[in-house]
């Protein structure tokens, strides 16, 4: 990769070290992408913030960086390990609240906008159409490449993080060429917002960095942002496009067979002792919808939501809040369902969730049993 | 020998061989380098200390302070070579400065798990 003489002055340390660190990564990946040069991106979002996925050394060199490092572009972040407001009542231990403040702080001494969410694109007004961004959280670089046509490559921690540091990225792969190699088909007749998230977590596996669908016509926000997820979470595909007519040169289906398989793969339970809604987020309007449809029900056990702390706000203000508490939700804020903390063998052995890339992390990061179905099905079978 | 250096350094060691993509942040533990994933061919395994080979990094992006955590805990691998690397991979290990490389299919498909290897 080619840099200009003040990029390599930066390499070489003459900027000091937090731009050193960041042009190191830049030129690993870089080299890794085969980038010929960088150029500049107009937002980064960074993930890396819940204590609970970067533990120590996480929080150590986050604390070290921002000594010395300010993020050049507007900024935003990740979910958290919890909500603030109702820490206590989950019983985290003092070293836990202690070491997420302490990365809580590092962001915020870089100049992040604290937005805490994987959802930034539900949030903030997107860029115009066609603008280089850096996005880390996977469900976002491709909600962002595939929904608001944006060019982000699907970012690591570490590389949002140079590009917020520097302002750059890499100009290669999807950033350069976003074609899709690979069509899948829905097969699946009558597809919900699972269905989706199944087919993203199968396309992801056999996909390369961008992904044509045949055979749907048009997403719906659930649907829409369960695929982002799910595509995020198997494989290295950073973008979808809608398309019948693909000239991709290997054509894959997805039916009922093949839709069986991943859920094979990812339910381990018939049911859940608690429910948890987000992954991602929930946005407003799917906290609207939930609220209609739990109109005159309520849930028999537990029920987390996720959602971010800005949306909760306009939720509370327009009363949906208040309508999907006294259906026995709990509404948090600033964290979320994947690598959460908050639910732990401690308190459940399974878990029922919509979120193919909820179930994914609860199963392997929490070691809890999951089970996947459908948002219409868990308020027929969990609330009355 | 080595198609492309990512991330620089010299390594001899016995290789760990995977042929399925690993998603850092849900299939191996940070602390001790142990694969937890239960559907990974390498579950019960330690990537610690050894020339570990798979084919290419996947799923979350937060996989690189696993990575960087790895080599704080001093139970990274020795070094990492793939054959496609992705930004998760290669930002970790820049910045954990653990030798990245990527190797070409006949390269890859000719080094055998238990292999004693060098790179670089």
């Amino acid at each position: 990769m080619e840099l200009t003489k003040e990029e390599e002055k930066s390499l070489n340390g003459e900027h000091g070290e937090a731009l050193q660190t960041a042009y190191r990564i830049l030129s690993a990946t870089g080299e890794a992408t085969n980038a010929e040069k960088l150029v500049p991106i107009h937002w980064a979002h960074v993930s890396g913030v819940n204590y609970n996925t970067i533990g120590d050394a996480g929080e150590e060199f986050l604390a070290n960086l921002s000594k010395k490092a300010k993020f050049k572009v507007r900024t935003t972040v990740n979910p958290m390990g919890y909500d603030k407001d109702s820490v206590k009542k989950f019983g985290l231990d003092e070293n836990f609240v202690q070491k997420q403040e302490s990365i809580k702080k590092s962001y915020e001494k870089m100049g992040v906008t604290p937005s805490f969410s994987c959802i930034p694109y539900e949030i903030y007004d997107m860029p115009q159409e066609g603008t280089q961004v850096s996005l880390a959280e996977s469900n976002a670089a491709i909600y962002a490449n595939s929904v608001g046509n944006l060019k982000t490559n699907k970012e690591s921690a570490f590389s949002a993080l140079a590009s917020a540091i520097t302002g750059k990225s890499p100009y290669s792969d999807l950033r350069k060429d976003d074609s899709p190699t690979m069509s899948v088909s829905m097969k699946v007749s009558e597809p919900n917002e699972l269905t989706f998230g199944l087919l993203g977590y199968f396309a992801g596996k056999i996909a390369d960095k961008s992904v044509a669908i045949s055979g749907v016509k048009n997403l719906d926000k659930r649907c829409n942002k369960s695929l982002c997820a799910s595509l995020g979470t198997s494989g290295t595909c950073g973008k979808f496009v809608l398309d019948d007519n693909s000239d991709a040169s290997e054509k894959v289906d997805f039916d009922e067979k093949e839709m069986q398989k991943v859920y094979d793969e990812l339910n381990t339970a018939e049911s859940g002792d608690l429910v948890t809604l987000g992954s991602p987020q929930l946005g407003l309007e799917e906290m609207t919808d939930l609220a209609a449809m739990l109109k005159g029900r309520s849930f028999k056990k537990r029920c987390l939501i996720f959602c971010p702390r800005a949306i909760q706000e306009q939720a509370r203000h327009l009363g949906y809040a208040g309508q999907l508490e006294s259906a026995g939700c709990e509404l948090l804020s600033d964290c979320c369902t994947c690598l959460t903390p908050l639910v732990t063998k401690k308190d459940a052995d399974s878990v029922t969730t919509n979120s193919v890339k909820g179930a994914y992390y609860l199963k392997n990061s929490n070691g809890l049993d999951v089970n996947l179905k459908p948002l219409s099905e868990i308020v027929r079978d969990d609330t009355s | 020998m080595t198609e492309k250096t990512i991330v620089k350094g010299n390594v001899t060691g016995k290789v760990l061989k995977s042929n399925q993509p690993i998603n850092f942040l849900g299939a191996i533990d940070k602390k001790t380098g142990s694969v937890t994933d239960q559907k990974h061919d390498l579950v019960g395994k330690s990537i610690k200390d050894c020339i570990l080979l798979f084919p290419h990094g996947v799923g979350s992006s937060v996989g690189a302070y696993t990575i960087y955590s790895l080599k704080s805990n001093n139970a990274a691998p020795l070094a990492m070579a793939c054959q496609k690397v992705d930004l998760t991979v290669a930002s970790g290990c820049a910045l954990a400065n653990i030798p990245l490389f990527i190797l070409s299919s006949s390269e890859y498909d000719s080094i055998k798990d238990g292999d004693e290897i060098s790179l670089g």
